[in-house]
């Protein structure tokens, strides 16, 4: 059963979903049978295909370091959208412990 | 502490912003600082259909960077999302290089105070993007009794280089020693301002203990919040203290994140949630790979030059300056140029421009708030001036008084020494003609002289130096003043 290979509590933690046991009941199926999908691709022979990160076959795509003030948000429309505001901050449920 | 018996085994990881114009991945500005959330736009906001597009100038800095420690850069390169939540992270994923870093490897010569020197392998250096700064909203601005923390994202989006040393670094002199390194060549390549009180470095310690020639490796504490490079060597040394304490007494140290409380002077464990971190790494299909192409490395190496490293071993062991000095001079790349100049000059004579450099022109420049670089002295007329002082053509009274007078009006030192009539005197007779008259002039010295008391020798040359005008060669002024004396 592909579900075996999945801990669905510690994914839903990761991606910060609390789950009930029904939604876990529910969702732990559905989860098995989309790896059951991708499973059909581990059948392909994939012996002379290069490693790849990306489909799309440009690279270096870059720009120049300058700056463009015309993308440059005013303050009042970048905090517009913001659940809480405190002056010219995002105000947010206090950070517990460091990251990253 | 039994510090012959333990051995400290401590690799450093620090985060360096670069000092490009722009963001990583967009056009804001990358300054420092600024009203907050000012310097923001939809990418580095992470609006809903944003897309990066990297910063050519940090790419290259990277490599110069890495070049400059002799890492290897690979042909390919790519960008991963790094995945985790964090109020001040926008995208609730950071862009960051997981497997294939721009560039790998290199090592990073480092010397100590003292002039001892060692070396540190650097695992890799990467490129990622900086996060947004977060204050504390409790009346006084830390973090316990605050119920909501205050988003900037002026900083997010800034490019950020990760540089992972291997843990080969073995005390907190050494830690030290190694970050000022770093600090120093990526501060004279350019790349970064690297100022740790602007956050612009930032380290972490991994560290750990084992018994003296074991070779596996203790388990290691991260100590973490370190802002200066004195609070990073205390704080290494308190968790080295630390950890043989806690062996000694029979305990074990544990795996964990530790925070360096500068008041107390003594690391703290951060009691985190310390699930393991599981970041799901994965390509960022917003971004395409960056292949560096031979040439590209090519042309980036070109642009190197000496760096502070070689600076200062080139000082120690070809010009034989000392190594106090040789880092004084290395901390000052302007300084450095004008000194390497002055011994070009100077047809090698190093030890006599050292001593002028960072002695009365050091003072000078020091006194007047102006680089010696900027000044009117020019190296070839210090070049002059040590020429004239090392064939005892000028004495070094009047040598200070050149350097006087370069330092305000500039020129050449042979033109102040004729103009001012400042060669030294080292013709026997006349010499010998002032030496007759001073000592007729006080019998009582002369006296005292031969009854015994042999430190009036001094007065005698003073007495000798001003009836010359400061002129006379002063060691052939008291060769002269001895032989008569003991004539008498």
């Amino acid at each position: 059963m592909p579900t075996d290979r999945i801990d669905i509590r510690h994914v839903a933690r990761l991606a910060r979903l609390a789950l009930t046991d029904d939604e876990i009941a529910t969702f732990g199926p559905q989860l098995g049978s989309l790896m059951t999908h991708v499973d059909a691709l581990a059948k392909l022979d994939t012996e002379n295909v290069a490693a790849t990160a990306q489909v799309v076959p440009s690279r270096n795509v870059q720009r120049e370091d300058a700056i463009r003030p015309e993308t440059i948000l005013a303050r009042d429309v970048v905090l517009q959208n913001a659940p809480q505001v405190q002056g010219p901050y995002f105000r947010v449920p206090r950070i517990i412990a460091e990251e990253g | 502490m039994t510090a012959p018996y333990w051995e400290a085994v401590i690799g450093i990881e620090c985060h360096v912003e670069l000092k490009t114009v722009s963001k990583m991945f967009c056009g804001c500005p990358n300054e420092f600082g600024g009203e907050p959330n000012t310097k923001v736009c939809p990418v580095c906001l992470a609006l809903p259909g944003a897309l990066p597009v990297p910063n050519a100038m940090a790419i290259e800095y990277m490599l110069r960077a890495g070049l400059a420690f002799g890492a290897t850069i690979p042909p390919h390169s790519k960008f991963d999302r790094k995945n985790y939540f964090y109020p001040d992270m926008p995208k609730n994923y950071q862009i960051s290089q997981f497997d294939m870093p721009l560039t790998q490897g290199g090592v990073v010569r480092y010397w100590l105070e003292d002039g001892t020197r060692g070396e540190c392998r650097l695992t890799r250096i990467h490129l990622e993007e900086d996060t947004g700064k977060s204050t504390h909203a409790s009346a006084d601005g830390r973090l316990a009794g605050a119920t909501s923390s205050l988003i900037d994202f002026n900083r997010a989006g800034v490019p950020l280089m990760e540089c992972v040393g291997e843990p080969d670094i073995r005390s907190a002199d050494e830690a030290v020693a190694f970050l000022e390194t770093l600090a120093r060549t990526f501060r004279e390549l350019g790349v970064s301002d690297v100022k740790m009180e602007e956050g612009s470095l930032r380290c972490d310690a991994n560290v750990s203990i084992r018994k003296r020639g074991a070779t596996e490796l203790g388990t290691k504490a991260e100590i973490k919040n370190m802002n200066s490079f004195r609070s990073v060597r205390r704080a290494i040394a308190s968790e080295i203290a630390r950890q043989i304490e806690v062996v000694e007494g029979g305990g074990r140290v544990i795996q964990e994140t530790r925070g360096w409380d500068e008041a107390a002077g003594v690391t703290h464990s951060q009691r985190s949630k310390e699930e393991a971190h599981d970041y799901r790494y994965f390509p960022d299909p917003d971004l395409v790979p960056i292949d560096v192409t031979a040439d590209v490395v090519e042309r980036v190496r070109a642009t190197l030059t000496e760096t502070p490293y070689e600076r200062y071993a080139r000082y120690v062991d070809t010009l034989g300056v000392d190594s106090k000095r040789a880092t004084q001079l290395v901390d000052d790349a302007a300084l450095a140029a004008w000194f390497d100049r002055a011994v070009a000059a100077s047809d090698g004579k190093a030890q006599a421009v050292v001593a002028f450099v960072l002695g009365d022109l050091a003072r000078l420049a020091n006194e007047s708030g102006t680089p010696l670089a900027a000044g009117k002295v020019t190296p070839e007329a210090l070049a002059e001036l040590v020429a004239l002082t090392s064939s005892s053509a000028i004495n070094s009274k009047a040598a200070k008084q050149i350097v006087e007078t370069l330092w305000s009006e500039g020129g050449s030192a042979k033109a102040i020494v004729e103009r001012e009539g400042l060669a030294q005197v080292s013709d026997r007779g006349a010499v010998e003609a002032i030496v007759d008259e001073v000592l007729a002039a006080n019998p009582k010295v002369v006296a005292d002289y031969k009854a015994g008391k042999t430190n009036v020798m001094g007065f005698l040359t003073g007495a000798v130096m001003k009836a010359s005008r400061g002129k006379a060669n002063p060691s052939l002024a008291q060769e002269l003043l001895k032989e008569k004396l003991a004539a008498r």
